[in-house]
């Protein structure tokens, strides 16, 4: 029994690794051959508005919600060391660090990724990527590519407009509700938030989820078996694996970003 | 050298580690014929048009298309090659999020600087030749089966190959289209001067209208010769496969113990 | 769907992207990071810089005029050195002293600079000579309760 489950855990992290390997090679491969993408820019603005500008809805209502909660939740917590006027900062700091990149992220990959991964992967089962193959046409350069830029170039635009809509929403509840003073939330938060250390971070950040997501997307559906649960076992584990892949890579990057402050 | 076979190929064998698929192939297409590889499903006969394909390599043996040979070429001159090579995959395999008429213009926008406007009479051309000029604004979707398979041969015909390949271009049809598909196969063939390679298993629509037949099994070649000659063969697999009888050298049984043993009727052992 | 409307909604998407970072940058963040370019280093000393951390202000007359950049504990003196970074349109006289404060009684801290009378001005890499430190509440409590019992105690 034990040796048993011992032999399968192993089998498994052999496999997972030479998954990653394979991932790895997709990845590369793929920036070899994104010529395409920009010389023929059409092709990925088609895509960016399959990814991005399909996203817009959910991220900008998701953005305004969490905003609001958050101005509900900070002022509640605020209140009681009488320092209200500190909202915009907490409603700020926490989108533009953290909630913006991260939220926005996992919902692109639960929006965009699987779509991403059920297109490219039936796409595959129907050999559109094996005809394309024989007409002399690179599917990595002609089909691939341009959809992963077009995730590494919307992620951050999206991650700014969740972080805007968010901000907003904090302004609607804590100012507009509840009143704290307009200007001194507006002035705390400009005190407070520096361009550097945290609106470039944060860009930063939502550049890396962005690779991230679209690499997982892409190659599960590259690799996905030609078949309907073949597909449908990929669009799960791009969901699944992005959504990890983001929180850990989150934690690493905060980890080497705001080290040494605070 | 310019030879009049198109496509040769010359012991080829090809497997996965687990499962040896071609066991030694000899195979000649001449320019301007029809020919078609039978064989039962599953033989390989697809594994040997990827490979004419350049999309696998040869584990031994030549595979030579015009001239070159198909398994040493590195990607560019591969894509090269394909450029004058055409496939009809079985289901046709158009792209579903484009319409029937950017299907067809596909090619000649990847691989040519023609005007749009040039791009659409040759399209339309196509289209007529396969009878769907009238189609051209539908989306895939909108096809029937044999409809999407003619759309699909426009389309591989759009840069004017000389060597098609049909992937079982008769499979899922009714019969009016399977006529239809075969008239067009052999029309196209002489019109255009290509040279096609037919995989399939329908032997009576096929023998209609090829040149020249190859049987394939398990992994290697067991018959071939014009469509009279197979016709009048006494090859107890060629008479088999023709006349489809269920039983014959290709067993209706998948290999299995005794039958009387896996019902365990000697008796079960405690 | 048509071209042309695809192209108009991506560039509507990015457009909308790039107002969102600029709203970001410009009335959430402050842009005016003194960045390496047009700015000044100089060094503080302090025994006691209390709870002032790295990005506090540097203010003078309540405008903020730069940052802390770095805190470093000095080996040799005991000291703490703090490295302001100061923008190169604020020129200081060479004895200005700077002191670490409180903005209101519990707020964050940060290090005022009060301006001297030399006409010689600071220089990167300077040292400002005068400093005071970080009031430390318990010192000052202590204090307060020492004085009263000094009061309290019999002639």
């Amino acid at each position: 029994m034990l040796r048993r489950a011992i032999e399968n855990l192993g089998n498994r992290t052999v496999q997972g690794i030479w998954r990653m390997g394979f991932a790895a090679r997709f990845f590369f491969a793929v920036l070899l051959h994104s010529g395409t993408a920009f010389r023929r820019f059409g092709l990925t603005i088609r895509e960016m508005y399959f990814t991005g500008v399909l996203s817009l809805i959910i991220i900008l209502v998701s953005g305004l919600f969490v905003g609001m909660v958050l101005g509900l939740q900070g002022y509640e917590t605020l209140q009681t060391y009488g320092s209200e006027e500190a909202l915009g900062i907490l409603v700020a700091l926490s989108l533009v660090r953290e909630l913006g990149p991260v939220v926005a992220a996992l919902l692109f990959a639960s929006r965009a990724g699987s779509a991403i991964t059920a297109e490219i992967g039936l796409m595959k089962a129907t050999e559109q990527l094996s005809a394309m193959e024989m007409m002399a046409v690179d599917p990595i350069a002609r089909v691939v590519a341009p959809r992963f830029w077009a995730g590494v170039i919307s992620m951050p635009l999206l991650a700014a407009l969740f972080s805007a809509m968010g901000i907003f929403g904090g302004y609607l509840v804590g100012v507009q509700l509840i009143g704290v003073d307009e200007g001194s939330f507006w002035a705390q938060m400009q005190s407070a938030v520096d361009f550097e250390q945290d609106i470039l971070n944060g860009v930063i950040k939502s550049v890396v989820f962005g690779v991230a997501i679209s690499t997982i997307a892409l190659f599960e559906g590259y690799d996905a078996p030609p078949t309907a649960e073949g597909v449908s076992g990929a669009t799960t584990r791009t969901v699944v694996t992005s959504s990890l892949a983001v929180l850990a890579l989150d934690f690493v990057l905060t980890a080497f970003m705001f080290r040494g402050l605070n | 050298m310019q030879t009049d076979n198109l496509v040769e190929i010359r012991d080829v064998a090809f497997g996965y580690s687990a499962r040896q698929i071609l066991k030694g192939i000899n195979l000649v297409a001449r320019r301007g014929q029809v020919v078609a590889i039978m064989g039962s499903s599953g033989c390989g006969k697809t594994t040997l048009l990827r490979l004419i394909g350049g999309q696998i390599r040869p584990g031994q043996g030549t595979v030579r298309v015009a001239g070159q040979s198909v398994g040493e070429l590195n990607q560019a001159d591969l894509y090269r090659l394909r450029r004058k090579m055409g496939m009809l995959f079985q289901f046709g395999a158009l792209f579903t999020d484009i319409s029937v008429f950017d299907n067809v213009a596909f090619q000649l926008r990847e691989h040519t600087d023609l005007p749009e406007e040039a791009i659409r009479d040759l399209v339309l051309m196509k289209l007529n030749a396969v009878g769907l000029r009238g189609a051209a604004r539908l989306m895939p979707a909108e096809l029937s089966g044999g409809m999407a398979r003619r759309v699909a041969l426009a389309r591989a015909i759009a840069l004017d190959p000389m060597l098609v390949m049909y992937d079982e271009p008769f499979a899922g049809l009714d019969p009016i289209s399977l006529g239809v598909t075969g008239n067009l196969i052999r029309r196209l063939t002489d019109t255009l001067g290509l040279t096609s390679l037919l995989v399939t298993h329908d032997v009576q629509e096929s023998l209609k209208i090829v040149d020249y037949v190859y049987f394939v099994s398990e992994g290697v070649i067991v018959a071939e010769g014009t469509a009279a000659e197979i016709r009048a063969s006494t090859l107890p697999y060629v008479h088999q496969f023709i006349h489809g009888e269920a039983d014959g050298p290709v067993p209706f049984h998948y290999p299995a113990p005794a039958y009387a043993e896996d019902l365990q009727l000697g008796g079960r052992r405690a | 769907m048509n071209r042309t409307t695809l192209d108009l909604w991506v560039g509507l998407f990015v457009i909308a992207g790039i107002a969102a970072l600029l709203f970001l940058a410009l009335k959430v963040g402050s842009m005016n990071t003194v960045n390496t370019s047009d700015s000044y280093e100089v060094v503080a000393r302090f025994e006691n810089i209390g709870g002032l951390k790295v990005r506090a202000p540097v203010k003078s007359a309540g405008v903020v005029v730069g940052r802390v950049v770095d805190i470093r504990f000095d080996n040799e003196r005991y000291e703490a050195a703090v490295t302001l970074r100061l923008g190169k349109h604020y020129a200081f006289p060479k004895d200005t002293s700077a002191a670490i404060l409180t903005s209101g009684l519990l707020g964050e801290q940060y290090v005022g600079l009060a301006a001297g009378g030399d006409s010689v001005k600071l220089k990167d890499k300077d040292q400002i000579q005068l400093t005071q430190d970080a009031v430390v509440l318990e010192n000052l409590i202590g204090q307060f309760l020492y004085g009263k019992a000094q009061e309290g105690a019999p002639q």
